[in-house]
């Protein structure tokens, strides 16, 4: 077997577990899944009359344009549930047995992000599936539809990241579970869920700036009116330059955590 | 042979060791708070998040017709401060889970202590606890324009929040006792969310959406929010405030029963 394909199946084998892991722990799957859904259902229902305000984009309905945040939401959330599993295998010693074995330690990181992008696709498909069943329409079809999905598993790799980097840094569950009121902030402060010109500030100001709004905007774009080359390219913008800056952080975190063990 | 004096204390009446047993309880929780750093402050951030985070998406729908009030601040802070209850609540039910895991539970189940002893400890630790987010996102919200709700006002969202965590509290007990693992943690918070969020939280009961305006009808804690809102939008009548009492008194009633049920299956 060569190499490749050697560290092809390290990378799926621990994909898989990661996986697994998440839909046996109730509060790993709870995040991902059932806060979205709750608050997705809630907010479309409290705030649905938004759509009447001047200013607001024409949509067919407000859970048409709530289902990207609610992507965004559990995309989120999947990154940093993954970066708690990955703090409890440190926490637990599993990591160092993985350490120990004869595989890159690249392929560690790489698979537990497969498994936090595979997560990122359920969410999707999930929310899709929501959608639908609920009459929201999808105006860029199965190609707009894909895309959306593309851009939300990619984010969820790109989030998990920085999930992951912060796990091995600290190897603390406690405190990448910490970081969860800061993933709801960053959501809060782009424009996931209502239009940025429509915010008050200083959240409008800050959402203008927040990468999360481009990749917001790149999944919403598909759904509400089809796909739009500006709207992608900024979102995969946003999502090459965290790619960047987790697996950056990441690879610092994984040579600390080798050295200090 | 005359029997040597055997000297005796005076027994200690029972609603009295009682009220001890609960003192104590209490203690213990406040303990936590002061000596786990951090132990307070997910329950603080997470509704003064909600807070902030609502406020700035979605303030601008004050300007839809029939909103009573003109700020989004005033209309939403008691709805955090009772999210703020909630989350307390939950917490003390994960706590619960925490302490039937590491068998603590065990161990008062064996003391003299009645079971109702036990889970009043729980229930008025986090009720006295839920004044603490409560406090936290009212000062933030007054300090961005909410308006002050007067003395009234305030006493009676006070005391929404308070049996709100009471509330929240036996809820989550009720899970702990009845899952024994901190990993129905998310049933005990999610559970707390949904009867929170599904009532006039986001918007008055006219603008809501046909399902979620119906399941608002029929949700008690419709009562209870709008009770605690009063005084940010209105005056605060009594009219507005017993309905809340009526819902709390009844919430209280069927969960703490469950509850009571469950620790009183608990066996050692």
């Amino acid at each position: 077997m060569s190499s490749f394909a050697t560290n092809a199946h390290i990378v799926r084998a621990l994909g898989m577990r990661s996986i697994r892991q998440t839909f046996r722990r109730p509060q790993l799957i709870a995040p991902i899944i059932i806060f979205p859904t709750l608050l997705l259902a809630i907010q479309t229902g409290g705030a649905g009359g938004a759509v009447n305000l001047p200013g607001f984009p024409p949509v067919q309905s407000f859970l048409q344009f709530m289902l990207a945040g609610a992507m965004m939401q559990s995309m989120m959330l999947a990154g940093n549930s993954g970066g708690i599993a990955l703090a409890v295998d440190i926490e637990m010693g599993f990591t160092d047995r993985l350490f120990s074995a004869p595989i890159p330690r690249f392929a560690i990181v790489l698979g537990r992000l497969a498994g936090t992008a595979a997560l990122g696709l359920f969410g999707a498909i999930w929310f899709f599936a929501i959608g639908l069943i609920f009459g929201a329409e999808i105006e860029g079809g199965v190609p707009g539809a894909l895309l959306a999905t593309a851009l939300v598993n990619a984010s969820a790799l790109a989030v998990g990241a920085i999930g992951a980097a912060i796990a091995l840094r600290t190897g603390s569950a406690s405190v990448v579970q910490g970081l969860f009121p800061l993933v709801l902030v960053v959501l809060f402060l782009s424009s996931a869920f209502f239009p940025q010109e429509l915010m008050i500030e200083p959240a409008k100001t800050i959402a203008a700036y927040n990468p999360l709004s481009f990749i917001a905007e790149g999944v919403r774009e598909p759904m509400i009116s089809g796909i739009d080359a500006t709207h992608t390219l900024e979102a995969v913008a946003a999502i090459l330059a965290i790619v960047l800056l987790g697996l950056t952080m990441s690879a610092r975190a994984l040579r600390h955590r080798l050295r200090v063990g | 042979m005359e029997a040597a004096a055997i000297p005796t204390t005076a027994a200690i009446p029972a609603w009295r060791a009682n009220l001890a047993t609960i003192g104590a309880l209490m203690a213990r929780s406040k303990n936590e708070l002061v000596r786990v750093p951090g132990a307070a402050i997910p329950g603080v951030l997470a509704p003064t998040i909600f807070f902030l985070g609502l406020n700035g998406v979605f303030g601008a729908l004050t300007q839809l017709q029939g909103f009573e009030t003109g700020t989004y601040e005033s209309f939403i802070v008691p709805v955090s401060m009772l999210q703020g209850a909630g989350f307390t609540g939950a917490a003390a039910g994960v706590n619960l889970a925490r302490d039937i895991e590491a068998g603590w539970l065990d161990r008062l189940l064996v003391s003299p202590a009645p079971r109702w002893v036990l889970l009043a400890g729980t229930v008025l630790a986090a009720s006295a606890r839920a004044l603490i987010p409560a406090s936290f996102v009212l000062a933030i919200a007054l300090a961005l324009g909410a308006g002050f709700p007067g003395v009234d006002g305030l006493v009676v969202c006070y005391l929404m929040v308070a049996s709100m965590a009471a509330v929240a509290a036996c809820w989550g007990s009720f899970l702990a006792l009845r899952f024994k693992s901190q990993s129905a943690a998310p049933l005990m918070q999610a559970g707390m969310m949904a009867l929170i969020l599904t009532t006039t939280a986001y918007a008055p009961l006219a603008l809501l959406q046909g399902w979620l305006q119906d399941i608002a009808r029929v949700n008690p804690v419709t009562e209870v929010v709008e009770a605690a809102r009063q005084g940010f939008v209105g005056e605060v009548t009594w009219a507005e405030t017993w309905p809340g009492i009526l819902a709390l008194a009844a919430l209280l009633a069927v969960l703490g029963a469950l509850a009571l049920r469950e620790m009183r299956r608990t066996a050692v």
